[in-house]
């Protein structure tokens, strides 16, 4: 390796270590006993690693209960926006109806609008619904996901017409079309979307903050966020919530990064 | 094409795609519409314990908030995150994309995945992670600082310092989203064109300047318009790690109309700050267009 090689990968190697060092150190922080992390130098390994404080976090914090909102509603949420966003995806690439062509200006121009001007109408709508506090309330963003039917639509246009045409003089229902000639090609952008909404859903914080008042209903960063706000000087347990937060979708991310990042590249560059 | 066969089509296409329009209709486009109507109400906890009791106000919740010094705090923090905030995450985002993008870099998807990791973390878990970096005593920032000779700084708790403490957790959270975007730009340039550039003797700085630049100036435009819309729209970073203090320098926008929303439940009067905000991001992303289109960007 020459010399230039060996210095451009050295940086790279640097700028990624200074990058993902906030989350290893927010492993080891909470690998520590209660107590350690507040001191002068501040620790960078435990002295004896333990794993107190995830029992302590599922035991009398509950946490359990916290991981179990999440994974339900981001499951759910991701199954229901699959469920949307793919025949509508598919229809708007695919399918020549009238009015098409005027709504999908529509949903481009809808996408300029920030989610969250309408929150405080969506609340009082929900409320009247009667789904003020309840999962379903927590998943109805996710149903309306304008972005997922981008995605979809741009991969569906690649598919060729006269192998649909092809389909139809066979006789085959539309709906039969989309289940079996046109769902099997779209797996790699039915993966990226299923991380997206997963991940995005996971990850939210305003919306659930908002319409999840019972603290049993709570998912982990509205918990964590509650907790952290009464529990400053906890830095282990705190470090070890933060960290059953953010693991699950790490990790999923990092098995599946390959999909997420170039789906991510279909829906947001067009070259 | 038989005429059944259109027919046949039309009905699939308007069975397929309505159930994703009725949602975006019921859950996005009329709460969107109706934040309109409630900004011109006095909605409030009287309203919502009983509807008889609302009343059209017209312009009464635009004024009262124009005469809130808090709002104007609010506002005039936001357009600093959005000022300061914007050039220096598209920098870092292109910094990076540059680097992962040399072609003398070695086990370049490894970097890729390490740089975008922070993307997909939970950001309520990373920002009170971060507030622990940043704390004044046993933060590891503060420590790393002080082997440069640098006085312990109160990140969260001085009003100095508490925007830029949450802009470096907001550019280390997002720029690997636009990295990746940067990438996609970048490996459309031709390298021809940086090379000629190369044995004419340009220097890192100057084929950055004509080369680069101005090959993915569309790309840059997006990524602005996107980091514009994210800094307008901070709420965990400061709900979390500040709670909108010291003195207010880190109340945002949405931090405002959240608690003015569902703290006080003044809706009314929080409609008003989301039609405000949606203004303020229609009239940036308006102007970088127009500046975009003037020089020939896109």
């Amino acid at each position: 390796m020459s010399l230039r090689r060996w210095s451009i990968t050295l940086l790279a190697a640097l700028v990624a270590l200074v990058t993902i060092a906030p989350l290893i150190w927010m492993v080891s922080v909470s690998l520590m006993a209660r107590g350690e992390a507040a001191q002068f130098p501040p620790p960078l390994w435990p002295a004896s690693p333990t794993l107190e404080n995830y029992r302590l976090l599922f035991g009398s914090f509950g946490v359990g209960r916290f991981l179990f909102n999440s994974i339900l509603i981001s499951t759910l949420a991701t199954g229901l926006a699959l469920l949307f966003t793919i025949p509508a995806g598919y229809a708007f690439a695919k399918l020549r109806f009238k009015g098409r062509d005027a709504t999908f200006r529509l949903l481009v121009a809808a996408l300029v609008v920030p989610g969250q001007i309408g929150m405080l109408p969506l609340f009082l709508e929900l409320k009247a619904m009667g789904l003020v506090n309840s999962y379903a309330g927590a998943l109805v963003p996710w149903l309306a996901g304008i972005f997922g039917i981008f995605l979809v639509r741009q991969y569906c246009l690649s598919i060729p017409d006269e192998m649909l045409e092809a389909a139809r003089i066979d006789g085959a229902s539309e709906g039969q079309i989309l289940r079996r000639i046109v769902l099997p090609i779209l797996t790699p952008i039915i993966v990226t979307l299923t991380l997206y909404v997963f991940l995005s859903s996971w990850n939210d914080f305003m919306w659930p903050l908002i319409i999840l008042a019972d603290q049993d209903l709570y998912t982990l960063p509205v918990a964590l966020a509650a907790n952290s706000r009464q529990n400053v000087q906890d830095y282990e347990i705190m470090m070890a919530g933060a960290v059953v937060t953010t693991l699950p979708v790490l990790i999923l991310f990092l098995a599946l990064q390959r999909y997420y990042l170039s789906g991510l590249l279909t829906g947001s560059v067009k070259g | 094409m038989s005429a059944v066969g259109r027919a046949s089509e039309t009905r699939a296409g308007w069975a397929m795609s309505s159930p994703a329009l009725a949602a975006i209709l019921l859950f996005f486009v009329l709460p969107a519409i109706a934040s309109l109507f409630l900004s011109f109400t006095d909605f409030d906890i009287y309203a919502l314990a009983d509807i008889g009791n609302l009343r059209f106000v017209g312009f009464q919740n635009y004024e009262r908030l124009l005469e809130n010094p808090l709002f104007w705090k609010a506002m005039t923090n936001t357009l600093l995150f959005v000022a300061i905030g914007t050039p220096f995450i598209v920098a870092l985002s292109l910094f990076a994309a540059m680097l992962v993008n040399s072609r003398w870099l070695a086990w370049r998807p490894v970097w890729r995945v390490a740089l975008f990791a922070p993307y997909v973390t939970t950001l309520v878990a990373t920002a009170v992670v971060w507030r622990y970096l940043l704390h004044t005593r046993y933060g590891l920032l503060n420590y790393l600082l002080s082997f440069f000779g640098v006085p312990p700084i109160d990140w969260l708790g001085s009003p100095t310092a508490s925007l830029p403490a949450i802009l470096i957790f907001a550019g280390w959270k997002t720029f690997g989203y636009n990295m990746i975007i940067f990438l996609a730009a970048l490996q459309t340039v031709p390298r021809e064109l940086d090379e000629a550039a190369r044995i004419d003797g340009a220097g890192w700085f100057m084929r950055l300047r004509h080369v680069t630049l101005p090959a993915i100036a569309p790309t840059v435009l997006l990524v602005s318009v996107l980091t514009v819309a994210g800094m307008f729209q901070l709420f965990a970073e400061p709900y979390v790690m500040t709670q909108g203090g010291p003195a207010q320098s880190t109340v945002t926008i949405l931090y405002f109309m959240y608690e003015e929303g569902f703290k006080w439940w003044n809706l009314g009067s929080g409609a008003a700050v989301a039609f405000l905000l949606f203004l303020c991001i229609l009239a940036v992303t308006l102007v970088q267009l127009r500046l975009a289109k003037r020089s020939g960007a896109i």
